[in-house]
C-alpha cells in the first residue's frame, strides 16, 4: 500500500528485514542429492559421453561402404603428408668408402630416389650395407635437405689368403674383404694359406712382424691342422712353429740363425714344435755327407 | 521396552556405518531455527589407534565441512506441529549444508528439546558368584535395574549407566575386569513422549535421511557448554531456546537429571508483539536489537521506532521507549527463570558440591540476563558458549548453537548407553543343561 504522505527519510523505520528462505521442492532436493552421488556423477559425466561417442563411432563403422570411404580418406591424407617436399629424400651420399666400394654399396642399397623419408627403412638399408664383405660398419641417417647419408667404415686388407684355387684379401681380424685375380696384384701383402688360416690372421701378423730379419725370404705362412703355423721360406725351407707360444719359438730360431747361420744351411725343415729341442731335417745329400764325415758310412764311388 | 531396545540398537549400528563412511549430518531441530552441520571424520586419527577419547576432548578427529541454518517452520515447544512445514525446513538446511560440503550425506543424528523429558534414577544389583566382571555381567546388572512405570506413550530416550559399585566400592566408571561379589549400578533414564520421537523420525525419513541416533538437547548442550571441571564437580546447563528451555544437571561427567520448561524466547517475542501490537518479525527485531532485562534511566530517553505499513500516520510513526520494552520482556524472562529454578529445586541441585549454573542457548544473549539469573538461580552463574570445533563457521559459534555443537561431540564419542551392551541371553537353557549334566555325572 502506498502511503499518502511521503515520510521524511530520517524518521522512516527500516523495513523489518526477513531473510528470504525458500525451501527446495522435494524433487529439487532429490535431484541435488542424486548429483552428489559419486557413481551417478561419474556415470553422467564420463560414462555417458564415452558410451555415446563409442555408439556413434560403431554406428558409422558398421556400414562397410562408409568405413571404406573413411579408410581411403585417412590413407590419402597420410599419403599427402608423407609426400610433402619437406619429407622428400633426394640424394644418397656415401662417405668413408673408396669409389669402387661406394659403387658397390650404391648397387646393394638399391634405393630409387627421390623417395619419401617415411618409406625408407633405415634399419634394412644398414643391414644391406653391412652385408657387403668390405664394409666393417655402416651408419645410415637422413639429414636435413633430403640427404640419405651412409657413413661406411671400410675393412682394410692386410693379408692374402690362398684358399684352394682362390685368392682372398683378408683384414686384420680375418674377415674376407674381396677376391683377388692374381697374387701379383697385391704383391705387397703377405700370403697365408691353409684351412682356417684367416681365423688366426692376428697371430699371423704377429709372427710376420717378429720375423723381420728374414722377411725377404718368407714366401708365406701355412696354417697346419687349424692350430699352428709353418713359415715357408724360399728354397722350400719350412719353419714349423708350435701351437703354443709361437713368437718365442720363432725368436729362438732367429737367434740360432744369427749365431749359426742356420737358415743358410742345407736344411729342409726346422721343427720347433718341441720347445726344449729343435729338430733339423737335413736334405738327403747333406745327410749322406754328414754321415761320411763322421765315419759312419763309407763313401760310395760313383760307378758313373 | 524391548522394542525400543532394538530400535536404538539399529540406530547405533547405523551410526557405526556412518562413521565408517566418514560423514554424518547433525540436525538440531529447534523452535526458532534448524541447524544442520556435516561432520567429516578423519580416518587417520582412527588408524593411528588413539585409545579412549584422544586429544582435544575427541574433537581432533572430526571436522565440520558443511553448516547451514534456516528459520524453523512448524515447530513449537521443540516439537513438530506441522509435518510438511518442518520437513521443508529440514530439507532447506540439509540442502544448503550439502551444497557447502559438496558431499551427500545419508545418516543424520537428531536432537530436539520437546517431548517433556522426564528423568529417573534407577538402581540395580546382581550377585557375581565370585569372579571378574565381564561385559555380560554389565549387561546383566543394567537389565536388573527396576524400571518405574513411564506412563502411557512414553519411550526411553537415554539410559546411561552413571555409576557402578562393586561390593562396598562405589564410583567406578568401568568395572570390567575387576573382581567382586556384588555388582550394583545406578542408571539415569530419560523418558520422552513417543509420538514426538515418531514425528521427528518420520520427518527426517521424508528427507531421505536415515536416523543414526537421537539425543535430548538438554544433554547435548550440556556436553558442549560445560567445561570439564564443571561436568566433574556438578553443574547445571540451562539451554534457553526459542520454544522451550532445557535444564540438565551434570555430575562426575554424567548427566544425572534433565527437564525442560516449555517457555523460551519465542514467548518473549510474542509478549512484545501483543503488548505493542506489532508483527512478530518486528517484535523479534526489537527484542534482539534493543532488548534487555535491566532498565536504567538512560533507557527512558532511548526511543525505538516500531514502524508499520498500515498507511495510518499515527499508527506507523509509533515509538516506544526502551524501558517499556524491558518492562514487557522482564516478567517473562523472570517467569522462565523461576520455572527453571523450580526444576532445579525438584532435582535437588542445592545439595551438589559445586552449584555452577551455565546459561546458553539463543535467548541467553539478552543483555543483563546474567544479573537477573544470578538473583533467581544462585550466585554462580556464567554465560556459556559451545566448545570450539574445527571447521565451524564463525556464524555458528554463538550460544544458539550449543546443542548442535554438543551433538557433534556426542557423535564423535557417544556415551555408553544401556543398549550398547549385548542383549542378555536367557540363562535358562544353559543352566538346565548344566543341571542335566550334573545329574548324569552324579548318577552314572
Amino acid at each position: 500500500m502506498q502511503s499518502v504522505i511521503r515520510r521524511p527519510r530520517h524518521i522512516r523505520p527500516a523495513a523489518p528485514y526477513t531473510r528470504r528462505d525458500p525451501a527446495p521442492s522435494r524433487l529439487q532436493y532429490r535431484w541435488q542429492r542424486l548429483w552428489l552421488t559419486p557413481f551417478w556423477r561419474f556415470a553422467i559425466r564420463v560414462l555417458l559421453p564415452f558410451a555415446l561417442l563409442a555408439g556413434i563411432a560403431a554406428l558409422v563403422w558398421s556400414d562397410p561402404l562408409r568405413a571404406g570411404a573413411i579408410k581411403a580418406h585417412v590413407s590419402a591424407m597420410q599419403e599427402a603428408v608423407q609426400n610433402r617436399q619437406e619429407f622428400l629424400t633426394t640424394t644418397l651420399s656415401i662417405e668413408g668408402a673408396s669409389p669402387d666400394l661406394a659403387d658397390a654399396v650404391r648397387k646393394k642399397l638399391n634405393v630409387t630416389l627421390p623417395m619419401s623419408s617415411f618409406d625408407l627403412d633405415l634399419a634394412a638399408l644398414r643391414t644391406a650395407a653391412q652385408s657387403l664383405p668390405a664394409v666393417a660398419e655402416a651408419q645410415v641417417q637422413i639429414r636435413s635437405g633430403g640427404v640419405l647419408r651412409v657413413q661406411i667404415t671400410e675393412r682394410i686388407p692386410v693379408l692374402v689368403w690362398r684358399k684352394g684355387e682362390h685368392l682372398i684379401l683378408v683384414d686384420s681380424e680375418g674377415h674376407p674383404v674381396a677376391g683377388l685375380h692374381a697374387r701379383s696384384d697385391r704383391a705387397d701383402l703377405p700370403l697365408i694359406a691353409g684351412q682356417g688360416a684367416n681365423e688366426a690372421a692376428g697371430e699371423a701378423l704377429d709372427i710376420l712382424a717378429t720375423a723381420g730379419p728374414i722377411a725377404g725370404r718368407i714366401q708365406g705362412l701355412v696354417r697346419m691342422g687349424q692350430r699352428r703355423w709353418d713359415i715357408v721360406l724360399d728354397y722350400g725351407q719350412r719353419l714349423m712353429l708350435p701351437a703354443e707360444n709361437p713368437i718365442a719359438a720363432l725368436d729362438r730360431a732367429l737367434a740360432l740363425d744369427q749365431a749359426e747361420r742356420l737358415f743358410d744351411r742345407d736344411i729342409l725343415a726346422i721343427d720347433l714344435r718341441y720347445g726344449p729341442r729343435p729338430v733339423l731335417r737335413l736334405a738327403p745329400y747333406a745327410l749322406t755327407k754328414r754321415q761320411e764325415s763322421l765315419g759312419l758310412i763309407k763313401p760310395v764311388e760313383s760307378s758313373l | 521396552m524391548s522394542d525400543l531396545y532394538h530400535s536404538q540398537r539399529a540406530m547405533r549400528d547405523m551410526r557405526k556405518a556412518a562413521l565408517q563412511r566418514g560423514v554424518i549430518a547433525i540436525l538440531d531441530i529447534g523452535s526458532s531455527k534448524i541447524a544442520c552441520l556435516f561432520l567429516k571424520f578423519d580416518e587417520s586419527a582412527r588408524a593411528r589407534g588413539i585409545d579412549g577419547v584422544g586429544p582435544m576432548a575427541g574433537q581432533s578427529n572430526f571436522k565440520v565441512i558443511g553448516a547451514a541454518t534456516t528459520r524453523s517452520r512448524g515447530v513449537r515447544f521443540g516439537e513438530i506441529s506441522m509435518m510438511t512445514e518442518t520437513e521443508r525446513a529440514i530439507r532447506t538446511a540439509v540442502q544448503a549444508a550439502q551444497k557447502m560440503a559438496n558431499v551427500r550425506v545419508d545418516h543424520a543424528i537428531v536432537t530436539f528439546s520437546g517431548g517433556e523429558p522426564r528423568s529417573y534414577g534407577l538402581a540395580g544389583q546382581i550377585d557375581m558368584q565370585g569372579g571378574e566382571v565381564s561385559e555380560q555381567d554389565v549387561a546383566r546388572v543394567l537389565a536388573a535395574c527396576d524400571v518405574p512405570p513411564l506412563g502411557d506413550g512414553r519411550e526411553v530416550l537415554h539410559a546411561q549407566p552413571v555409576n557402578f559399585a562393586l561390593d562396598h566400592r562405589s564410583g567406578l566408571a568401568d568395572p570390567r575386569g575387576q573382581a567382586g561379589g556384588t555388582l550394583a549400578c545406578d542408571m539415569h533414564l530419560l523418558s520422552i513422549d513417543a509420538d514426538v520421537v515418531r514425528n521427528v523420525l518420520y520427518c527426517v525419513g521424508r528427507c531421505d535421511l536415515e536416523v543414526a541416533g537421537i539425543a535430548s538437547s538438554a544433554y547435548v548442550s550440556g556436553v558442549a557448554s560445560l567445561v570439564e571441571d564443571e561436568q566433574e564437580l556438578g553443574a547445571a546447563c540451562i539451554d534457553m531456546g526459542g520454544g522451550s528451555t532445557s535444564v540438565s544437571i551434570f555430575m562426575k561427567k554424567h548427566m544425572i537429571f534433565a527437564d525442560s520448561v516449555r517457555m523460551g524466547g519465542d514467548h518473549v517475542t510474542r509478549d512484545i508483539s501483543k503488548g505493542l501490537s506489532v508483527p512478530m518479525a518486528v517484535a523479534e527485531r526489537m527484542k534482539t536489537k534493543h532488548g534487555g532485562v535491566v532498565a536504567t534511566s538512560m533507557d527512558d530517553r532511548e526511543m525505538i521506532d516500531m514502524g508499520g505499513d498500515s498507511g495510518d500516520y499515527e499508527h506507523d510513526m509509533r515509538q516506544v521507549s526502551r524501558t517499556e520494552l524491558i518492562g514487557i520482556m522482564r516478567p517473562r524472562v523472570e517467569e522462565i527463570l523461576e520455572e527453571t529454578r523450580a526444576c532445579l529445586d525438584a532435582a535437588g541441585f542445592d545439595s551438589l558440591p559445586s552449584r555452577q549454573i551455565v546459561l546458553t542457548g539463543g535467548s541467553s544473549q539478552i543483555p543483563g540476563l546474567d544479573d537477573l539469573a544470578a538473583r533467581i538461580l544462585g550466585q554462580r552463574v556464567r554465560m556459556g558458549r559451545p566448545l570450539r570445533v574445527q571447521g565451524l563457521p564463525q556464524a555458528a559459534t554463538g550460544p544458539a548453537f550449543s546443542s548442535a555443537v554438543g551433538l557433534c561431540l556426542f557423535a564423535a564419542n557417544p556415551q555408553d548407553e544401556w543398549w550398547d551392551f549385548e542383549a542378555l541371553h536367557s540363562p535358562y537353557p544353559a543352566r538346565s543343561l548344566r543341571r542335566a549334566v550334573r545329574w548324569l555325572r552324579d548318577n552314572w
